[in-house]
């Protein structure tokens, strides 16, 4: 199929690109690396009126070690951010992540900040987002406001963001070195898309007790969440077998998926309970050296 | 009327001046605009790779970008490899090894090998199975393919290509 008559737009500059959204508002959409937009235009799931393409907006394409935290452009590619050494090395749940994403060609065009924004619960970067207590500037014709990774899911392909507003910018707060991680996800072939994905990063005290932790799950239910029972079940707990166990188990039960095409619900729920328990083994595994 | 906007991009060195409409594939343009059938369409929503395209030196899937992305763009298609009526060194490769079946693959296969091994002259088999993963071929099983990327890479060696 052949995808369905619009006008186009290219802007030169942000401001360019927010006033052509305020002018066409509900029609319109933004193009960045289109690898998710394309394929629903041309399956015309997707039938925009504008497309206002921001591939020419230079300013919107880097990565920024700042004091504290890591800024990303929106418009950064995943490969780039992949091959990033300052990534590999201070933030390496965020190579490991993207690497999972497509394939070569897809990683080449698609961008976190369109990967975040089309908020598929199967896509990686939304879970991961939640679990590196990740943050998104947005910016509209009101000026930029930030948003919490908790706040801007709301359900499937659906964010807080207005629709006359541009994610500008990825923010990740430091890792501490000592916190343990691990991304796992479950595809029918290796960088499908995730039929169920878990982000884990944990630290723990001298005494072995777990002081920090946080585990999202992607793919059960409409939006991406954080496994709060299954974290707060840890915090302060010695992390052994049985406690890794005993927060899969947890996850597993306060994960509410639904059944579809690839995977029924009863089968998803399981899938959590094997993830968490693999992520934290492999989190802990990290977290001794 | 339906609007159209003008395009300037190079494909395999030669230089087009087109008016498209904005919703017009990549793809159908290299097809029909400029009638370079190499490249394929398969599923046409970026799953199976038959249409890959070097665009400014990365591969990409030519079913997801519309042509008035490319204006100003650099692409090389399957066409481009050959020179002199003598073939690239990855299609020998293809042909000595049984690289193929049915063909249908074949050219996407070819650019994504093209991309993988400028970027990485020596690739280990696992490089090589992660460099074409976004192309399905239905015939083969891969085992050939991989072969010949392999042997590709020597042929560019000694070639010093």
């Amino acid at each position: 199929m052949k995808p369905f008559s619009f006008e186009y737009f290219k802007p030169n500059n942000i401001d360019e690109a927010i006033s052509l959204l305020n002018g066409y508002g509900e029609d319109a959409v933004i193009l960045a690396g289109g690898q998710s937009l394309i394929p629903l235009m041309n399956l015309r799931l997707a039938r925009p009126k504008y497309i206002i393409d921001i591939n020419k907006i230079a300013e919107l394409s880097y990565i920024k070690d700042t004091n504290g935290g890591l800024s990303i452009g929106a418009l950064t590619r995943h490969r780039e951010i992949e091959k990033s050494d300052i990534i590999k090395s201070k933030y390496p749940i965020l190579s490991k992540t993207v690497s999972l994403i497509g394939n070569p060609q897809i990683r080449n065009w698609g961008t976190i900040g369109g990967s975040i924004s089309h908020a598929d619960p199967a896509g990686e970067l939304p879970t991961l987002l939640l679990a590196l207590n990740g943050k998104v500037k947005v910016v509209g014709n009101q000026g930029e406001r930030e948003i919490d990774g908790d706040d801007l899911f709301l359900g499937y392909l659906t964010t807080s963001m207005e629709k006359t507003e541009i994610l500008r910018e990825v923010y990740i707060p430091e890792i501490s070195p000592k916190m343990g991680w691990e991304f796992v996800e479950l595809t029918k072939r290796s960088h499908d898309f995730a039929i169920v994905s878990v982000a884990v990063l944990m630290s723990i005290d001298n005494a072995g007790k777990c002081n920090d932790v946080r585990i999202s799950l992607g793919g059960v239910g409409s939006m991406p969440v954080r496994a709060k029972g299954a974290e707060e079940f840890l915090l302060d707990k010695a992390i052994n077998d049985d406690s890794i166990n005993e927060a899969a188990n947890i996850a597993s039960e306060e994960a509410e998926p639904e059944s579809d095409i690839h995977a029924s619900a009863k089968y998803r729920k399981e899938m959590v309970k094997v993830f968490v328990n693999r992520g934290l083994i492999s989190a802990l595994d990290r977290v001794r050296g | 009327m339906v609007k159209k906007y003008a395009i300037n991009l190079t494909v395999n060195g030669i230089n087009y001046e087109k008016e498209v409409e904005a919703r017009k594939l990549l793809v159908d343009f290299i097809r029909e605009d400029i009638g370079l059938t190499g490249t394929h369409i398969g599923c046409e929503h970026g799953q199976c790779g038959a249409c890959t395209v070097v665009f400014n030196g990365k591969s990409l899937k030519s079913c997801l970008m519309f042509a008035v992305q490319a204006d100003g763009a650099e692409i090389l298609t399957v066409e481009g490899l050959a020179k002199d009526e003598k073939l690239h060194p990855i299609q020998e490769a293809f042909w000595e090894n049984h690289g193929l079946q049915c063909g249908y693959c074949t050219p996407g296969v070819l650019m994504s090998s093209y991309v993988l091994l400028k970027e990485n002259p020596q690739p280990s088999e696992e490089d090589i199975r992660e460099g074409i993963s976004g192309n399905i071929c239905r015939c083969t099983g891969y085992v050939n393919i991989v072969k010949a990327i392999k042997e590709a890479s020597k042929k560019i060696e000694g070639a010093g290509i």
